[in-house]
Order: structure tokens, then C-alpha cells, then sequence
């Protein structure tokens, strides 16, 4: 652990990276949606609200954020408040499914400074992706990665959610991006959101992290991670990048209502800091909210303080922890030293996430047969 | 490169933090870390002098010191942070 790690442990004056998600209103219902995203809330940040944000960020000195949703680009503000952002100095990059870019919104976004895109993608062929994003959604991400390429946009990035279905696909995945000019990121699957109920099935298992942690050895800077994999460091050599929780230290999540969470992956009350239309606004949250002091305060390691594997793993995530029942002061449920299956034999109850803006699910209805 | 005359990327901001500073490159959207505050100010003032080491000397930092100065401005004209002028 370097001498700069452990100062980021106490935060810092602005969070280095923030995800913004601007709607809950998505066409998509994937089963892994971090934000049970689906309908839009009717307490969503206004057009001059999502600028007001925008311009704190400049303030602070938030050089850059990552929007997504949701699907971000249902609002019909978004090009909008993406175009306010840039020109303010603060770049964005957003996750998309791909829907809303036809050959001229890809020419549009070529066209801009500052930007950045991410297409999400959970399967290297259709069968794979679209059990998780839905039917067509592989074609969808495809046609909108071509008109991407063809409008020029330059090394735009794809972003995999890792799951035990898709992690035998890396190889496939790298050369899908390398065919499109792209860049390709992938992430670690947590518990949340709708994921609470999916995550047993998806995750990786032992062996297969075993063959990611060397995978991405193998592929070093050229591969994105967001650093979400700091929990492999364990198996022995270190990944590159951030080697710490950086919730509410470096990072931290806008949802679409203005409420402030600690992270992307933990929309749960436990750790929501504030609201940015509070007094004081978001830098008030992030500098003197107390949900985000006690994060920056010493962390135990409880039932891994005795391991000799805490100074390369951390404990890992905590909102895979928090969201499969665990205690925070202990191990990641995937734990590589398999001290993660062993505590989630006694876990407690699972809790749920705040809120769930899903879609209800449509019942079919069928002619009553005769009785 | 103690002789040489250099600047700040023009599109490098910096971001003042407790361990020193933020630098974030909106070129090639790469942030990088100033682990010192007095390379931040060293960094922040090497336009306003005829090269690197007059530039350490008018910050009063002993000259035992200016090959490390020399070695942490070399890595930062690698990261295209500070530029030749």
C-alpha cells in the first residue's frame, strides 16, 4: 500500500470520479440492473437542476463524470445537459445500450469534445447477452458500436459486466472491441439492484476468478477495469490501478433523484450521504456528510485481520458484502481464499435495495381454457 | 532537463488536494497524481522562469535535491503533463 492509497482512504476534496445516473427510465430490464432501473421517477432532477449539479462539479474541480441511467439517452434533455457538462469543462463519458444511436446521433456525438461513450455489452454472441440485457439487445449494441465506427467516433469503450457465462468469452470480447476501434472494460458483477436475485447464479465461480485474475495479468493497461477487481490481488501478483474501496473516499454515485450514495452499488439507505438539493448542494455532501465521515474513518478488518492476504485485497467491495448479507468487517463473498462461501453459509438476512423502479412485469394473460 | 525551458500542458488543470495535487488531461483524458505539494509549485511556476533549475533555485530547494526534481519532471513530460516551450 503506497503512501498516496492510504492518504485517498481519507478522502479527498472532490471525488475523482462520480456516476451520475440521470434517469431510471430504461427500454431494457436487464437481470443485473445495479439500479433496478426501468421506470422513470417522477422526482427526477429538472433540466436547470441537472445544470445547477453540472456547474458544483466545475466548481470543484470534478474534471470528469460518468453519466448512465437507466438508459441516459430517454431524456430528451440529454443532449443538453451533456452538452452544458463539456462545455463547462467537465467531460463525460456515458453508458448506453446502444438503442438511441442511429447513424446520425453517432455522427452528432462524433462530432463533440470531451466525450466519451460506453456501450454496454454481457455477451460475446447474441444466446449469451441476451439472456441478461433481453431479446435483440446484442443486435442493438452491435448496430450502434457500427455507426460508431462508421461515423468516425474514434476508441469509444465496451463494457462487460463479467458473469459465470460470459467470462469464457474474454478472448471473443477483446477481439469484438479490437474489430471496432474500441476499448474494452470489464467490471465485476455485484448484488445489487436486481442483481440481489440474480448474483447467486451469475457470479463467477473459484476457479473461474482464478482464470480472470490471470487473464487480466496478461492484459494489463490495455483492459479497463474501473480497479473492481482489487479482490483477485489476493491470488498473489497485484492488478493495476486503485487497490481500495474508494466509496465515498474517491468515488460516489448522483442518482437520478439528487440522492447522493457512497457508491454506484449501494443504493440503499445505509448509505445515502444526502441530496443535492439540499442546502449546501452536493459539495456539502460529499465534504461534511456523515455517511461519508465514518467511510473515511479507520476501517477494521474484523474476521480477516488475522489473514495474511488483507494488505492485497482489503476485504474487498462492500457493497458485495453488504448485499449478500455479510458483515462489512469481513471477507467479499468471493472471496479467493474461499472464506467468502464459508461466511455466506451463515449470512444474515439479504437486505433489499431502496428503491426498485422496475418495470412491472407483464403477466400473460391466456384465454381460460375450458374447464 | 535542468536547462530546459518548460510549461505546464495548457490542457492539464490541476486540482489542489492534501497530498499534493490532482492533474487531469483533457486531451487524453488521463489523470495523474502530483504526490508533493512543492512539485505543484514548481510545476504551476516553470513558465514564469528561463528553465527547470532556476525554477528550483527560485523556490529555495536545495540543489542535493534537483536530480529527484529532475527525475519527477522527466516522468510528468512523459505523462505529456509538463512540455518543452
Amino acid at each position: 500500500m503506497t503512501a498516496l492509497t492510504e492518504r485517498m482512504k481519507d478522502g479527498l476534496d472532490a471525488p475523482i470520479c462520480i456516476t451520475w445516473e440521470l434517469t431510471y427510465s430504461c427500454n431494457l430490464s436487464c437481470v443485473h440492473c445495479l439500479s433496478s432501473s426501468g421506470r422513470r421517477d417522477p422526482k427526477e432532477l429538472t433540466t436547470e437542476e441537472a445544470f445547477r449539479v453540472v456547474d458544483e462539479l466545475r466548481n470543484m474541480q470534478v474534471f470528469y463524470v460518468n453519466i448512465g441511467g437507466g438508459e441516459p439517452m430517454i431524456r430528451r434533455d440529454f443532449f443538453d445537459i451533456v452538452e452544458y457538462a463539456t462545455s463547462s469543462g467537465v467531460g463525460v463519458k456515458f453508458s448506453t445500450n446502444g438503442t438511441y444511436i442511429d447513424a446520425a446521433t453517432a455522427q452528432r456525438l462524433a462530432a463533440m469534445d470531451y466525450l466519451d461513450i460506453q456501450i454496454s455489452l454481457d455477451g460475446a454472441d447474441a444466446a449469451t447477452n441476451d439472456a441478461i440485457r433481453g431479446e435483440g439487445s446484442y443486435d442493438t449494441a452491435m448496430t450502434a458500436m457500427r455507426h460508431l465506427k462508421d461515423a468516425g467516433f474514434g476508441e469509444f469503450k465496451i463494457s462487460v459486466v463479467i458473469t459465470r457465462h460470459n467470462i469464457a468469452q474474454l478472448d471473443e470480447f477483446k477481439a469484438i472491441a479490437d474489430e471496432f476501434g474500441a476499448q474494452l472494460r470489464i467490471t465485476r458483477l455485484r448484488p445489487s439492484g436486481r442483481a440481489v436475485d440474480t448474483w447467486e447464479e451469475l457470479h463467477p465461480t473459484l476457479d473461474q476468478q482464478r482464470i480472470l485474475h490471470q487473464w487480466l495479468l496478461g492484459h494489463g493497461e490495455n483492459v479497463l477495469t474501473g480497479d473492481s477487481f482489487f479482490h483477485l490481488n489476493a491470488l498473489g501478483e497485484s492488478l493495476p490501478g486503485l487497490n481500495l474501496c474508494g466509496a465515498g473516499r474517491v468515488v460516489c454515485l448522483i442518482d437520478p433523484i439528487g440522492d447522493v450514495y457512497a457508491c454506484p452499488f449501494v443504493i440503499h439507505d445505509e448509505f445515502l450521504a444526502g441530496n443535492v438539493r439540499d442546502d449546501g448542494g452536493f459539495a456539502a455532501v460529499w465534504r461534511t456528510s456523515d455517511c461519508f465521515s465514518e467511510l473515511r474513518g479507520p476501517q477494521s478488518a474484523g474476521a480477516c485481520a488475522s489473514c495474511g492476504s488483507w494488505d492485497a485485497c482489503q476485504g474487498g467491495c462492500m457493497a458485495a458484502k453488504f448485499f449478500t448479507g455479510l458483515p462489512l468487517d469481513g471477507p467479499d463473498p468471493e472471496c479467493v481464499g474461499g472464506d467468502g462461501e464459508y461466511a455466506l453459509a451463515s449470512a444474515g438476512a439479504v437486505p433489499r435495495p431502496s428503491g426498485d423502479h422496475s418495470k412491472p412485469v407483464a403477466v400473460q394473460l391466456g384465454r381460460r381454457s375450458n374447464v | 532537463m535542468l536547462d530546459s525551458p518548460l510549461k505546464l500542458h495548457p490542457s492539464v488543470a490541476l486540482r489542489p488536494e492534501p497530498f499534493g495535487a490532482l492533474a487531469y488531461h483533457y486531451d487524453n483524458r488521463r489523470l495523474i497524481f502530483l504526490k508533493h505539494p512543492t512539485i505543484v509549485d514548481v510545476v504551476k511556476d516553470l513558465e514564469q522562469h528561463p528553465d527547470l533549475q532556476s525554477t528550483l533555485s527560485a523556490h529555495g530547494i536545495d540543489e542535493q535535491q534537483w536530480d529527484n526534481y529532475d527525475k519527477a519532471i522527466c516522468s510528468l513530460i512523459e505523462s505529456d503533463v509538463v512540455v518543452a516551450r
